[in-house]
This record gives structure tokens, C-alpha cells and sequence, in this order.
């Protein structure tokens, strides 16, 4: 099985004065795993109910696979869907759930119900009810039910936010393997931006019902195409800057910029805590304000005059930094983003 | 310290004996009453289980009883047709309209059963005049009379399952709205779709003034009216309808227990 193209086309939906989505384009590949990834109020969810045919749009259109389906209803849609919150049917078993849509279509249910719970990894518990199954075990249900009916697409609708940290990354992982296994084209809607570098092909950051920037996980994080993008994807600095031709001078050293600016000389860079490397030095001009352990790595903050800096540094390296201890910052040379 | 404590436990326990006797003896005297009047001179309760003599004795009372369980059962799957779509549609499409429609379903509590029938009156004059003077067109009056408590009771239901969700979720995988309704939310809401039937159906066997003022028959007008001719069948009618109510609230609250544990 392969996917489909799916392209949203120019499409706008109003809440009363509240615009979710304006004018919001989007071309997914046959087969491509697309996270949205924004703050909520982003118009992400709004634009993905509206492809499942759960909301109509104002305007715009919908393809799938070069077919406008904008008037379909949502039955007829032939898309797989996980909700957030727990949509298993509680009066049944997670066979019959997973069984449901394959009945619907009149299929052979059994046969292939059951090799869609054995993917996902809970073929031993066929027989059990919803309210006898954890969260994340549910979710895994949830996401054989969906793709058990084979849809064109798959609509993942912030489906591991209710579970805790580690089923969580477990059940990313998962899904991302079953949908590289089945091939399904796939949207993924999510507020968590480790999830949705960690999991899709390409990632488009939503603000206020548009795109901000679709790319590839790599270049949304190293090349955020704005600000908001650089502030929303990971933690960033926001130091001043002087504007010095291609580059910029940050803290006393050259920082290529992500895409050249136009402007006053005076602008505020958005920094990495990774590119911010902390060395203890008696003359320096930082002062180590505060220290976490954050395990593998470590957070400390230092005051450079008025301004508070954020470095992230390797666990070990912490015990030099104790609160108070005069530093000096070394900037790595990574490409950096303009706030505007 | 510990001889007050006990002392006041002891207050305490002789309190609430003298609530539960104080109460358990006006509830039950009554009805004790009730037994020993309608047991007097004997065959009374023979009778009233021998159907073809029953109905040979006392035709007034045999037709009493079949038009109010034709009434109940009508009341409950009108009720049930009429509420259940609704309530889940307002819940799904027009949760906007839900305050109003609440509003209107708790409406007959307030208005009294005599104020219900002055403005019922001029209705069944059309209702004679198109289909007849049948008792069993006071259906329409019962399911005005039930709605509150039926309106509750599968409110109830839906609030306790993720409608909303459900709907949506079966929607994807390709049900229609009747699909979504017979097979997803209905089989969620049993038990409040029961308790919202069990409810109608003890009202309406225990409802008098309606059918009285609409000269209708129905059980308890043919008690009314058995009660001057004879009063020891009419009294062992009337605890036989009390007793039968009892049973069916009991049932209601032992689905709702079973459902609780079973979550």
C-alpha cells in the first residue's frame, strides 16, 4: 500500500472574529508523515478536523489523490483518525472496536482486525474492554481501528498528549514505524515540538491560522525561517546584536546569519543554549546566576551585565559551575536567526 | 472524655433508630393497613390473579389495568423515540440549544396536573375528532408529564460518556448518523435509557387526575371508581400497583448500581 497526495488548498475558517485558519496551503507527498506543530489557538487542529470532514471550511479547497473531496461528509471521506482524548467504544472489546469500520465496508473483519492489534503490539489483550486497558494501550487500539480500514490518510490528532513522558516517546517511536510500514500519507498535529522533529518527514510551525515554515525536522530547527519558529522550536537566546555586513556580532564574536537582513545596525539574535558554551575564567564577564542538572545535560543561566544568557552544557561539566563563579561565554559559530 | 464520646455515640444511634422506626412505621402502617383490609373475607387476592375471572367480575378494573399498561408501554417508546435522537443531537450538533431544551423539559414539573388539563382540554377535542376517544391517547398527555424525569435521566447517560468523540470517531471510520446513533451511543447509554423507561412507566401507572379530567379510563380511575363498589378489591388493587411501582424503582436503582461498579 502506498499514499496518496493530499494538498490543502488556500483554505479559511473563521470562529466568529477568530480567524483558525487563513489562507492556509499545504502539500503532502504520497506516503510523507507531515507533523503541524504550534502553539494551541494555531488553527493546527482546525485544519486538520476540517480535512477529516468533522468542520467545513469558509473557503479553499481539499485533494486527495487530485480528487476534490470538500463535499463529502466525514463518513465518506475514507481517513483514519486518533483523537487526544480516549474515542475507543466503551461497550466494545478491543477486537470488535478495531472491528467496526471493517464491518461498516462489509470486509471480513476477523482475519484482518486481528493482524492490525498483532501490529501494534497487543494482539494478547483482543478480548479486553477500553476501561481494562492503560492509556497508551488504548491509543495503540485507537491507531489499529484507524488504519485497519486502510484509509487514503491518517489523521493523528495529538494522540499520545494525554499520556505520561515515557509511554509517550515508546508510543512516537511506534507509530512512526507502523506508518512507514503501511505508507500511509499522515498528518500529525501536536503542541510538542520534541515529538514533532522526533517523528515527521516534514514539520510546518503554525502561527495564527497560517505556516510559518514547512521543512524538514533539521532545517525548521537549524534555519527557523523567523523568529516565532526559532522561539517556538526549542529554547533560544535573546541577545542584541550588532548587524556587520552577512553576519552579525553576538557577546564579541561573528555569527553567520540563516538568511540575510536588512535593518538598523542594533538587532537581537536568537541563540542556541547549545551553541553557548560556558568555560570558568576569574576575569571573566559572566557570573553564573543558576545551575540545573537536567541529566545528560545541564541548564546554567549567566548574567553578562543586564543581560541573561542560557548555555547548555554536558552533565559532567556542571561541578565547576557553582552559583556565583565568574565565567566567560564562547559562542559556536552556527547560523542564527534575527528577531524582526 | 471517652464517656462523653460514648454517651454522645449512644445519643446518636437512639436518634437515628427513632428516625428509621418513626418513618418505617408511617410508611409501612398503611400499607400493612392496606393488606389486612384487602385480605378481610378472603378470594380478594385469589381473584386478582385469575385474570379471566377478574376481567368476568369486574370489566371496569380488567379494562382499567390494560389501558394503563398499553399507556405505560406507549408513553415509554414515545418518550424514548422523541427524546433519545434529541437529546443526542442537541448534544452533537446544537449544544448551544441545550439550557432551552432543558428548559422545556423541566417545564411540566412546574405547571400543575389541573392547569396541564385546562390547556390539554381544547387539544383532545382535535385528538377525539382525528383519531378517537380512546384511553390510549393520553400517551400524548404522559409523555409531556414524563419528560422531565426521562430528560434527566438520559442527560445523565450522556454525560457520562464522550459523545462528542465517540461520534466523530465513528464517523471516521465511515458510520452515518443512524449507524453512530443505533450502534455507538445508544448501547452507552443503556442503563439511562432504562431508568428513563422504568420512570415513565411508574408515573404513568400511578397517574389519576389527567385521565380522570379527560374522562378517560385508566387503573387508578377504575380504583376511584371500584372504591364505591367495592372497597376491599380496590384497596388490594391499588397495593398490587404500589408494590409493582416499588419493584420497578428497585430495578432502576440496582441497573444504576451495576453500572457504577462496573466502570
Amino acid at each position: 500500500m502506498s499514499g496518496v497526495a493530499v494538498q490543502l488548498d488556500d483554505l479559511s475558517r473563521s470562529f466568529g472574529s477568530v480567524h483558525a485558519l487563513d489562507s492556509f496551503s499545504l502539500l503532502m507527498r504520497p506516503g510523507e508523515l507531515i507533523a503541524l506543530l504550534g502553539p494551541s489557538g494555531c488553527g493546527k487542529t482546525t485544519a486538520l478536523r476540517i480535512l477529516a470532514g468533522l468542520e467545513d471550511a469558509d473557503s479553499g479547497r481539499i485533494l486527495v489523490g487530485g480528487r476534490d473531496i470538500g463535499g463529502l461528509p466525514a463518513n465518506r471521506r475514507d481517513m483514519g483518525m486518533v483523537f487526544q482524548a480516549y474515542s475507543l467504544f466503551p461497550h466494545l472489546s478491543a477486537l470488535e472496536n478495531v472491528q467496526f469500520g471493517l464491518k461498516l465496508r462489509r470486509r471480513a473483519a476477523g482475519d484482518r482486525a486481528a493482524t492490525m492489534l498483532d501490529l501494534v503490539g497487543i494482539a494478547e489483550h483482543a478480548g479486553r474492554y477500553p476501561h481494562q486497558l492503560s492509556g497508551g494501550q488504548q491509543q495503540r487500539v485507537a491507531l489499529a481501528r484507524a488504519l485497519a480500514i486502510e484509509p487514503q490518510v491518517l489523521l493523528l490528532d495529538e494522540p499520545l498528549s494525554a499520556l505520561d513522558a515515557k509511554v509517550r516517546v515508546q508510543l512516537r517511536d511506534e507509530i512512526r514505524r507502523i506508518q512507514t510500514e503501511v505508507g500511509t500519507t499522515t498528518l500529525f498535529v501536536t503542541h510538542d515540538q520534541e515529538e514533532a522533529l522526533a517523528i515527521a518527514d516534514r514539520v510546518g510551525v503554525m502561527r495564527a491560522g497560517s505556516l510559518e515554515q514547512l521543512a524538514e525536522p533539521a532545517e525548521v530547527y537549524l534555519r527557523p525561517a523567523s523568529a516565532f519558529v526559532a522561539d517556538f522550536v526549542g529554547l533560544s537566546n535573546r541577545l542584541p546584536g550588532r548587524l556587520d555586513g552577512d553576519a552579525v556580532s553576538v557577546l564579541g564574536t561573528r555569527l553567520p546569519l540563516v538568511r540575510a537582513a536588512a535593518g538598523g545596525p542594533e538587532v537581537t539574535a536568537l541563540v542556541r543554549p547549545e551553541s553557548v558554551d560556558v568555560v570558568p575564567d576569574p576575569d571573566g564577564p559572566g557570573r553564573v546566576v543558576s545551575t540545573a542538572f537536567l541529566g545528560p545535560t545541564s541548564r546554567v543561566t549567566v548574567a553578562v551585565g543586564e543581560t541573561l544568557v542560557v548555555a547548555q552544557v554536558t552533565g559532567e561539566r556542571l561541578a565547576g559551575l557553582t552559583v556565583d563563579a565568574q565565567v566567560r561565554l564562547e559562542l559556536r559559530p552556527v547560523a542564527v536567526a534575527l528577531e524582526t | 472524655m471517652a464517656g462523653l464520646r460514648a454517651r454522645r455515640a449512644r445519643r446518636q444511634r437512639v436518634f437515628r433508630w427513632t428516625v428509621l422506626t418513626v418513618a418505617g412505621v408511617f410508611f409501612l402502617l398503611p400499607l400493612a393497613a392496606m393488606l389486612e383490609f384487602s385480605t378481610r373475607g378472603g378470594g380478594t387476592w385469589s381473584l386478582l390473579v385469575d385474570w379471566p375471572q377478574l376481567s368476568e367480575t369486574y370489566p371496569d378494573l380488567a379494562e382499567g389495568i390494560l389501558a394503563s399498561l398499553g399507556q405505560a408501554a406507549l408513553t415509554a417508546l414515545l418518550m424514548l423515540a422523541l427524546l433519545v435522537p434529541t437529546a443526542i443531537w442537541v448534544r452533537l450538533r446544537l449544544p448551544g440549544l441545550r439550557p432551552l431544551v432543558e428548559f422545556v423539559c423541566l417545564l411540566p414539573l412546574t405547571i400543575p396536573a389541573i392547569v396541564l388539563v385546562v390547556g390539554l382540554a381544547p387539544v383532545y377535542a382535535w385528538v377525539n375528532y382525528f383519531i378517537g376517544g380512546s384511553s390510549l391517547t393520553l400517551t400524548f398527555a404522559y409523555t409531556i408529564l414524563v419528560l422531565p424525569y426521562a430528560y434527566r435521566a438520559i442527560d445523565a447517560g450522556l454525560s457520562a460518556i464522550d459523545v462528542r468523540t465517540l461520534a466523530e470517531a465513528a464517523r471516521g471510520l465511515g458510520a452515518g448518523w443512524a449507524t453512530v446513533m443505533v450502534r455507538v451511543v445508544l448501547p452507552n447509554i443503556r442503563s439511562a435509557v432504562l431508568s428513563a423507561a422504568f420512570l415513565t412507566v411508574a408515573l404513568v401507572l400511578g397517574e389519576f387526575t389527567i385521565a380522570s379530567l379527560l374522562n378517560r379510563t385508566n387503573l387508578q380511575v377504575a380504583i376511584n371508581l371500584l372504591g364505591k363498589s367495592s372497597a376491599t378489591m380496590s384497596v388490594a388493587v391499588s397495593l398490587a400497583a404500589l408494590v409493582l411501582a416499588f419493584v420497578l424503582l428497585l430495578l432502576l436503582s440496582l441497573f444504576g448500581d451495576r453500572r457504577r461498579t462496573s466502570r
